[in-house]
């Protein structure tokens, strides 16, 4: 059985969620894994971030260079080619980071690649069978992999839940020499945060959507806490812009956005044909609408006949609470 | 003064000694021809007036001719007859005028008051020369009848130039009004016009009563002047001065009148008043086909065309040049225009005036011509071209017949030409390129309205794939086809057609967009593939002829397609059924419900197809209808059809609900519509209105398949028995 | 600046309602519009905006068949100098490195400034780019959405992070970056432009001309393999959650915890 590692994210000296996702993912791929957590960084948070991490993995590759400070792919790539062994399965999440680093690593370990799984179903022999989907998630495919020769594994954030079990005592090993001197050809120079205005609900996962059933601007304040409270975004149907309680970039629609998110909660939207031409791919729908017969309902794949004004306070109460 | 002979001769008061026998009589006085001005001779000074003016005036038109004479080829010269009674109707008989009453009314006066005082204006510049009065060659009646007309025909046009003054001045009409992103107001320039023309009528008023004066001063027949004119007012105030002081208020009055006869005539092509001259050729060249659009180049072979649209000024053809001219700035284009009502960026009135202010900069009458400057992203914004919903109010206005469409249609082909479209409409457009619809929605899946369940039982509507053929298609179009509230028109128009026995069919996946709209939003390309597929799959479905519930696809298969069979609006059909007696109603029953009209653009305007829909509404009984205060050719767009669906104006409100509101306001509860994009416009409106529950909207076809008194027994279509229950009611 | 543009040609989403075939091993292709892939026409648009700044050409290359020419030519429509066809029977069944590895032969005997592709395609797996660049050894960023040529040697780019965020990086040329959809607005391409490119010439290249083994490449040596297609499970109309409002809270939490809706 090939080792597995875990390619950790963290920031400010908390481990990303996918850090307990990627362990539940390597138990997908072989129950008795005992997966090794590989990190980068450098400073003193970053090393009580890798002695935290020991609770999760039995072990816990410390890689520490001041070049490391800030996650570079560029440079992370270089590292981790150096540190993670070539016949290795390495699981990564799929995300902006994972983005940049996977592919270009899985070549410099001369490993197979994959790229944003969904679903393991496990190895057989050489090969790995996981689950993958295309066309905006419209169709999912098995994918079959020979890893024999080592494999980078990007893992959809999300996908894998967390499994509850005991803490692991897992130990630190600091594998920073073996790094040497990292220069790239990209040089991270700053971030520009995006302010909360600069929502791109296109690129949006979840999606809190209001329709005309808000009825009053003052009541647009339920549903952002509603995305907040959520992780989300807050999206519109046309009426909302036209009455200009939202701004357009916020419409979805067939004039407005199109959008492919993983949940939509459409909140008083009655449903029209021009605003579900900007929901695509396959998206799990939530309709709360106090009109049961309105044509969201057909769309949808959960519905809930309420006020949304009364509803939504109540469910984002309770997501929080859950917190 | 005693009265004399007329066989005496009179004394006059001359500056310089005159020669008894050289003395020429211009109705017994002498004629300025006679003054001297600052010791120039009359004679020297008025030919040296009239030359320059002329050579001047000759000059200017030559130089405003220029760009014309480089623009496009335009196609103007065919059916003279019509052109030349068109001329009859809008120029010689101010057709359209009276839609704006007061300034209309004004117009027309200043316009007959001008007619009437031409003869009177050429032949007082010849006497500057002559001295020969040509009035006299008339008889004495003519002459003192006319006489009598010009007085007041100029104490008329006076009146209306300080009326006018005081408007622009006091009362400030709206739509005279300048936004500030348009520059500078134009109310000094008109002030400065009104103030030269009313100039003209006093002076040559002040000279005709000083020239009666005169003649009553040294015991001549006076001429008549018609009771309480200018003339003959100003005769009356001239009644106690001195002969010397009148002899050179004569002179002083002629000169003042030639001079600013020429300076009028020199400086009118240089603004708005310049339509004095180009209105009566812009109304004959006027466009005569309407609905239609204009080709990208008349006569050219596309494969032979360079670049498609207009992207700089010399683009566009010269009879465009020719209305950028012929603009009087009066604004009533823009007073209807309904995205200029809600704040787009568009304004017609101010598509022209930019365009003329830029050819006089860049074609300028004295100085070097400038070339080649893009206009949009100069004079004009890519906002501004798209915002159009080519509704056609404002040529419906334009006293002068100035054509907008065309022009925004050249102008978007210039810029997809150039890549330049937004983004909101590349989709559609992509969409319709590979699959024939807007939505992109699949071919396969065009007629699948016709397959819900309970109306496929009662109602069956074959494809027409060659397998079938039948003797009337029913072209359905996008909208209907594939948006599910549009679809129950489709079904209502069909259960219609099988009520009054007509064999028909569909075209189904074979049948693509019209591409009315893509082919008005500048893609002709596109257009002309759609049109070329839509005609082979009618030419292959055999049919004899078209019926259609859209009024834009009715109005692309009758203008923008050639060699059809017959097409007819539903509104059409069903009126001629009523009349024939095939189709009869059954009483409204809800007594509350007050039904208001909505003209589509494309079905009154476009077409004007104004009274079959009212006749159908009037054929059912108890229907109590209202008419709104802008209907018929004056009716306000409903925002706009097909890809103006996707495009995002900016705006301060919807062009709809502002239509929602005039309905409202008439008094009416359900509005009829028969176009499903004036109806998908309607039902926004409604809903961002707040008016849910106070209005509602309903298709023609929808509301006449509700009330169609139908037997409960079968009805026979093509062969088979159907049984056709009441159903689905259209919501109203 | 030499710039080259590795496009796709893959089944519209917007226009196509994606089905399985009945045999279960791909999606229904009849009646399926294709165009290009939407992240691929961005980095086009944004090559011709850099070498409308800073002169240059645009080349754009595909690996695959006669019938992905049709997608050169759009972009050429567009505005592309130059449109390339990589071709060859071996070159079939290639996973993501049997691209990578094919494009970097082709682009061994170039010479290119800069190389873009989009962040990923409609049925790819977001990797092309990256293992391209690791290939050739480029410095490589992903999710790019802004350019600024700084000099003939770097660029300033910012790539698209988490909450929308821009990462500001400068890079060294020759690179390889992969482009985000809305770094620009792509112009748009009429149907006259298509007809105007229709008959310009777009040269081949196989397997032989590229100096590469079969071996190397194709079904052969795909280490990734589709075995079937399947369809997530779908619900006919909305399940109406019964019960009292919080009971109905309870359900609802629980299945937007499943379905990733609650971070």
């Amino acid at each position: 059985m090939p080792q597995i590692f875990a390619y950790i994210e963290h920031k400010g000296g908390a481990a990303d969620d996918s850090a307990a996702e990627l362990v539940a993912a390597a138990k997908k791929i072989d129950p008795a894994a005992s997966p090794v957590a590989v990190v980068t960084g450098w400073g003193a948070d970053f090393d009580a971030l890798c002695n935290a991490l020991t609770a999760l993995y039995a072990e816990v590759w410390k890689v520490a260079d001041a070049s490391l400070a800030y996650p570079n792919a560029e440079l992370v790539r270089k590292a981790l080619a150096k540190v993670v062994p070539h016949d290795s399965i390495l699981l990564i999440a799929h995300d902006h980071f994972g983005l940049d680093l996977a592919p270009g690593l899985a070549i410099k370990l001369d490993s197979t690649f994959v790229s944003d799984v969904v679903s393991i179903e496990g190895l057989d022999g050489g090969f790995l069978k996981v689950v993958r989907q295309e066309y905006g998630g419209q169709v999912s495919t098995h994918v079959r992999c020979d890893v024999s020769s080592g494999a980078v594994v990007n893992i959809r954030p999300g996908a894998f839940k967390p499994v509850e079990s005991a803490p692991v005592n897992g130990k630190v090993i600091d594998k920073s020499s073996q790094v040497g001197a990292l220069s790239a050809g990209r040089r991270y120079l700053e971030t520009f945060v995006a302010e909360s205005g600069d929502v791109d609900i296109s690129k949006q996962a979840v999606l809190v959507s209001i329709g005309r059933g808000i009825q009053e601007k003052d009541n647009v304040a339920i549903a952002q806490e509603l995305a907040d409270a959520m992780g989300a975004a807050v999206s519109c149907s046309r009426p909302v812009v036209d009455a200009k309680w939202l701004d357009k970039s916020r419409q979805v629609g067939s004039s407005g956005q199109t959008v492919k998110p993983k949940v939509y909660m459409a909140c008083g939207i009655s449903g029209s044909f021009q605003h579900l031409a900007g929901l695509k791919g396959n998206p799990f729908i939530v309709a709360i609408n106090k009109n049961p017969k309105a044509p969201i309902f057909q769309v949808a794949d959960v519905g809930i006949v309420d006020d949304l004004l009364e509803f939504l306070p109540e469910l984002t109460g309770k997501i929080r609470e859950l917190k | 003064m005693t009265k004399q002979e007329s066989s005496a001769r009179p004394q006059f008061a001359v500056e310089e000694r005159v020669a008894e026998e050289s003395v020429r009589m211009f109705d017994g006085i002498p004629s300025p021809a006679q003054a001297t001005y600052w010791s120039i001779p009359g004679p020297v000074l008025f030919s040296v007036i009239a030359v320059l003016g002329l050579a001047c005036f000759a000059y200017i038109v030559a130089r405003r001719l220029a760009p014309l004479l480089r623009g496009e080829r335009d196609i103007r010269f065919d059916r003279p007859l019509v052109r030349l009674q068109r001329v009859f109707q809008y120029w010689l008989g101010q057709w359209k005028h009276p839609r704006f009453r007061f300034a209309g009314t004004m117009h027309i006066l200043i316009f007959a008051g001008f007619l009437i005082l031409a003869f009177q204006a050429f032949s007082l510049l010849i006497v500057g020369n002559s001295g020969d009065a040509v009035i006299a060659r008339f008889s004495e009646n003519a002459g003192r009848s006319y006489g009598i007309l010009k007085d007041y025909a100029a104490t008329i046009v006076f009146l209306c130039m300080v009326i006018a003054a005081t408007r622009r001045i006091v009362f400030k009409p709206a739509r005279y009004e300048v936004p500030s992103r348009y520059g500078k107001g134009h109310r000094a320039d008109a002030i400065f016009l009104l103030a030269l023309i009313a100039t003209l009528m006093v002076s040559e008023s002040l000279f005709e009563a000083c020239k009666a004066s005169m003649q009553a001063q040294h015991g001549l027949q006076a001429e008549l002047l018609a009771v309480l004119s200018l003339p003959w007012l100003l005769k009356n105030a001239l009644s106690t001065v001195s002969a010397a002081t009148l002899w050179n208020t004569y002179r002083g009055a002629y000169l003042v009148d030639v001079l600013t006869f020429y300076f009028l005539l020199c400086y009118r092509p240089f603004g708005i008043q310049f339509h004095v001259e180009t209105s009566l050729f812009n109304v004959y060249f006027a466009k005569l086909d309407r609905g239609t659009v204009k080709p990208v180049r008349w006569g050219v072979d596309l494969d032979h065309v360079k670049s498609f649209g207009v992207k700089t000024f010399l683009d566009f053809t010269w009879k465009h040049m020719l209305d950028f001219y012929s603009c009087a700035d009066c604004g009533r284009c823009s007073d209807q225009c309904p995205a200029n009502a809600v704040g787009r960026p568009l304004s017609p009135r101010f598509l022209t005036t930019k365009a003329r202010d830029y050819s006089f900069r860049h074609y300028p009458v004295v100085g070097a011509v400038a070339n080649g400057t893009p206009l949009i992203g100069s004079i004009y914004s890519e906002d501004e071209i798209w915002s159009c919903t080519t509704c056609g109010a404002c040529e419906e206005e334009c006293p002068l017949l100035i054509e907008y469409i065309d022009k925004i249609v050249d102008l978007r082909r210039g810029m997809v030409d150039d890549g330049n479209v937004p983004k909101s409409l590349q989709k559609p457009l992509k969409a319709l390129e590979s699959r024939g619809n807007p939505y992109g929605k699949m071919e396969k899946k065009r007629a699948e309205w016709t397959k819900l369940a309970d109306f496929q039982k009662s109602c069956a509507v074959p494809v027409l794939d060659g397998r079938q053929s039948a003797e009337s298609l029913y072209f359905v179009d996008s909208i209907t086809s594939y948006d599910d509230r549009m679809q129950s028109i489709g079904r209502a128009t069909a259960r219609i057609l099988n009520h009054v026995g007509a064999n028909f069919g569909i075209l189904g996946p074979a049948e693509k967009d019209s591409g009315h709209e893509v082919r008005r939003f500048g893609e002709e390309t596109l257009f002309m593939a759609l049109r070329d597929a839509n005609v082979e799959a009618i030419e292959a479905s055999g049919v004899q002829r078209i019926v259609t519930s859209d009024p834009h696809a009715f109005n692309a298969l009758k203008h923008d397609y050639r060699d059809l069979p017959p097409v007819e609006h539903t509104s059409q059909l069903i009126a001629r059924e009523v009349k024939a007696g095939k189709i009869r109603f059954n009483p409204v029953e809800d007594g509350d419900k007050i039904y208001t009209y909505h003209d589509p653009c494309y079905l009154g305007r476009h077409n004007q197809i104004y009274d079959d829909p009212r006749q159908v509404l009037d054929a059912i009984p108890g229907l109590k209808r209202v008419e709104m205060g802008r209907s018929r050719d004056r009716a306000l767009c409903c925002g706009g059809g097909g890809l103006m669906l996707f495009y995002e104006p900016k705006e301060d409100q919807r062009i709809g609900v502002l239509r929602a509101r005039m309905a409202a306001d008439a008094g009416a509860n359900v509005i009829v519509t028969a176009c499903p994009f004036c109806m998908v416009n309607m039902e926004d409106a409604i809903k961002v209105a707040g008016s849910e529950g106070k209005l509602t909207a309903i298709d023609l076809t929808e509301l006449v398949d509700q009330q169609i008194a139908r037997e409960s027994v079968s009805e026979v279509v093509a062969g088979e028995q159907v049984v056709v229950t009441r159903q689905e009611g259209a919501p109203v | 600046m030499e710039i080259l543009v590795c496009v796709r040609r893959v089944p519209d989403t917007a226009e196509n309602e994606i089905e399985l075939n009945r045999a279960g091993n791909d999606i229904e292709r009849d009646d399926i519009v294709y165009s290009v892939n939407e992240w691929d026409n961005y980095a086009v648009e944004e090559a011709l905006q850099i070498v409308a700044k800073s002169g240059g050409n645009v080349t754009v290359v595909t690996v695959g068949g006669e019938d992905d020419e049709e997608v050169l030519r759009r972009e050429m429509a567009m505005g592309a100098n130059h449109g390339v066809l990589i071709t060859d029977e071996a070159f079939n069944g290639s996973d993501g490195r049997g691209i990578a590895t094919i494009l970097k032969a082709y682009i061994q005997k170039n010479k290119y400034d800069l190389i873009l592709t989009g962040v990923q395609a409609e049925d790819g797996g977001a990797q092309v780019g990256g293992m391209l660049a690791s290939f050739l050894d480029y410095p490589f960023a992903s999710l790019v959405n802004s350019i600024e040529v700084l000099d003939h040697n770097k660029l300033k780019i910012s790539r698209e992070i988490a909450g929308g965020s821009k990462e500001m990086n400068e890079i060294d040329l020759p690179c390889v970056l992969s482009i985000q959809t809305g770094i620009n607005e792509p112009r748009y391409v009429g149907m006259r432009g298509i007809r105007q490119v229709a008959s310009l010439e777009i040269p081949t290249y196989g397997a032989s001309d590229l100096g590469l083994d079969p071996n190397s490449v194709g079904d052969a040596a795909a280490k990734v393999k589709r075995t079937d297609y399947f369809l997530p499970a779908l619900g006919k109309g909305a399940e109406i959650l019964q019960g009292s409002r919080e009971e109905i809270i309870d359900s609802l939490i629980g299945l937007l915890k499943s379905k990733g809706g609650l971070k």
